[in-house]
């Protein structure tokens, strides 16, 4: 009996040119990007030849370096910072019982869903009035207020992804290292935290990438000289698109993308083990 | 027999739901006590209070004479067993073994020493290294053992610690439990819904239902002397016959016929008694009946043929009667729509008192 390929129906052809066009779709305007941010011109849509030119620009321009500068102390604070509170408050919610939990458990999840502008106006006049009845302890926008705004949205992320994870575990885990004489901490410590840890690592990528990312908010609160590099790069082309923004973008690109590498490898490694008592 | 464990006046409540009710029991030193019943009957959840997962509402419960009631589980001398076993899954097995005694502060050589005693004790020493994950059911099983043996706990829980089993594995882990049990002493506490795995292994078994502990005896005496309807029902097959009490020493059933039955119920009042199949001798109707046996006449219904056994459905004026008949040359045979005689010994007869 021969092994045929069966042919192929024409809902199948439109599927797969479908699917086709959806890549293009989504690749074609990175493909130019990248491809450039190695032109030898000033203009961007004019394609002399193949050169380094930009990068090394790049990494002359101060303002650039300065902007990424930021970006990288405002990224490490607020990664750390809401990994740690956004852990705690998904163990919270998912192992504890207290007083108005049902409420905070509605509302851990509003900086999802809230938009960037809403979330950047609240955060302005917040730390606006708070400046003002603090008046004269010399504080100001800058780096400072753009981490604890990101803080403030990035923990909600990671208590939902640790969350989804403490859900699937077998409790009676967490009651074996009680019966075992453990107490709280070490139960967490030795037990919890191990089995949660893909998702907190998950968890604070994703803040990573947040923090990295953010424009709106991170514009609405910066002050001077705090500027980050993704709202350095937004001046920049309101200014006129040079093959600098390319391959700067190139480099934030780049550097995404190791990013959700790492966190694909570190969740294989780990998430093949199964997370329920009888593994 | 002093007391392992004492619970008195013990009730758990959830919000609205009465989860264990107003239970007392006093736990033998060395005993292996079962906690028999159907699921949400609440013997998982007097379990849980023991080791300190569930704090009672209302009650007392002491182990070893302390009252330990509000005390949390790593504060109390119990270990458990749980149903899913509860292996870490990042550790390995000695690691899991050795949990408990590195919590203790125990120092490195004598944890070393005793995981590797405990590990012989469930002859599982050369898999040390491997993950949980990498055992079979009946390994993990155990392993769970001898995490929770390694402390030399005062008492020892089991939650339905055999339910992921399958049968073949169970019947021989049953026997292995009850001998590890004898060997080192302690006192287990061993929740299952399996009567049959109760009655096998248990010194004593505690029957609950809804919350409330029914009855507390030996297997043997629960078996053969149910004191309630649940208890005759959930423990085997059973029949449940009504009559009403004629004299101390007679009862009369629906029908007419009368058999001889001890009972301190006062003349006039109906009464439930129950027999169990095998209790039953079938005879044809062309027989005599047995001396000093009591009988009642019926119809065969029903025949089952179970290989070892016949399990015959017969039909009397006082109630339908199932009777377990082994398969002998020596036991007569019958056949459906034939007349036969039920008789059964006077002091097979036990009385339900609800």
């Amino acid at each position: 009996m021969s092994v045929g390929v069966r042919p192929k129906s024409p809902t199948e052809r439109l599927l797969a040119a479908n699917a086709w066009l959806v890549f293009a779709f989504l690749y074609a305007p990175i493909v130019v990007l990248a491809v450039f941010s190695f032109n030898d011109n000033n203009n961007v849509g004019i394609w002399t030849e193949f050169s380094f030119r930009w990068y090394g620009e790049m990494f002359q321009n101060a303002p650039v370096m300065n902007a990424l500068k930021n970006s990288l102390i405002v990224a490490a604070v607020s990664t750390t910072v809401s990994t740690v509170l956004g852990t705690a408050t998904a163990v919270a919610l998912e192992r504890y019982r207290f007083r108005g939990q049902r409420l905070f458990d509605g509302l851990v999840y509003m900086p999802v869903i809230i938009p960037d502008v809403t979330m950047a106006v609240m955060m302005l006049l917040f730390f606006a009035s708070a400046f003002r009845m603090t008046g004269g302890f010399g504080l100001s926008f800058g780096l400072g207020t753009i981490s604890l705004s990101h803080i403030a949205f990035s923990i909600s992320f990671v208590a939902i992804v640790v969350r989804a994870r403490l859900g699937q575990l077998d409790p009676s885990l967490e009651e074996a290292a009680a019966d075992l004489y453990a107490g709280r901490w070490m139960t967490f410590r030795k037990v919890t935290l191990p089995l949660i840890a893909p998702a907190v690592a998950g968890g604070a990528l994703l803040a990573l990438t947040l923090s990295l990312d953010d424009v709106v908010v991170t514009s609405f609160v910066a002050g001077p000289g705090s500027t980050t590099l993704p709202v350095y790069v937004f001046g920049l082309v309101r200014r006129g698109v040079t093959p600098l923004i390319n391959a700067v973008s190139m480099v934030m690109l780049t550097a995404s993308m190791v990013l959700v590498a790492v966190s694909l490898v570190f969740q294989r490694e780990r998430g093949g083990r199964s997370v329920s008592g009888d593994a | 027999m002093s007391a392992a464990v004492e619970l008195s006046g013990v009730s758990k409540h959830f919000d609205d739901i009465v989860a264990v009710d107003d239970i007392s029991l006093a736990v033998g030193d060395g005993e292996f006590f079962s906690l028999l019943g159907p699921s949400g009957c609440g013997k998982t959840t007097t379990l849980r209070m023991i080791a300190g997962f569930e704090f009672p509402t209302s009650g007392s419960l002491r182990i070893r004479g302390r009252e330990m009631a509000l005390l949390p589980p790593n504060e109390r001398p119990v270990n458990t067993v749980f149903q899913s076993y509860a292996l870490f899954p990042h550790m390995s097995v000695e690691q899991n073994v050795g949990f408990g005694l590195l919590m203790k502060k125990v120092n490195k050589d004598e944890i070393n020493t005793r995981v590797k005693r405990a590990l012989d004790q469930v002859q599982l020493a050369h898999r040390a290294d491997a993950r949980p994950k990498q055992l079979s059911g009946g390994q993990r099983q155990r392993i769970a053992l001898a995490r929770a043996l390694v402390n030399e706990p005062e008492v020892l829980l089991l939650d339905e610690p055999l339910g992921a089993l399958d049968l073949k594995l169970r019947q021989s882990m049953q026997i292995e439990l009850k001998e590890l049990q004898d060997r080192v002493g302690i006192t287990f506490i061993y929740v299952t819904h399996d009567q049959q795995e109760a009655l096998t292994m248990s010194d004593r078994i505690g029957v609950m239902s809804a919350g409330k502990l029914l009855q507390v005896d030996d297997p043997q005496n629960l078996y053969e002397h149910p004191r309630s309807r649940f208890v005759a029902d959930f423990i085997g097959e059973i029949n449940l016959l009504e009559a009403k009490v004629i004299d101390s020493e007679t009862i009369e059933f629906a029908g007419g016929s009368r058999a001889s039955a001890e009972s301190e119920a006062s003349n006039g009042e109906t009464v439930t008694i129950a027999i169990r199949p095998e209790r039953f001798g079938l005879h044809g109707s062309d027989e005599s009946p047995p001396v000093g046996r009591n009988t009642l006449e019926g119809t065969v219904v029903r025949r089952i043929y179970h290989g070892d056994f016949f399990f015959y459905d017969v039909d009397t004026p006082a109630g339908s009667l199932e009777v377990k008949e082994e398969n002998r040359p020596s036991v007569r045979q019958f056949e459906v729509g034939d007349r036969v005689l039920a008789s059964w010994s006077p002091v097979a007869t036990t009385f339900m008192e609800d």
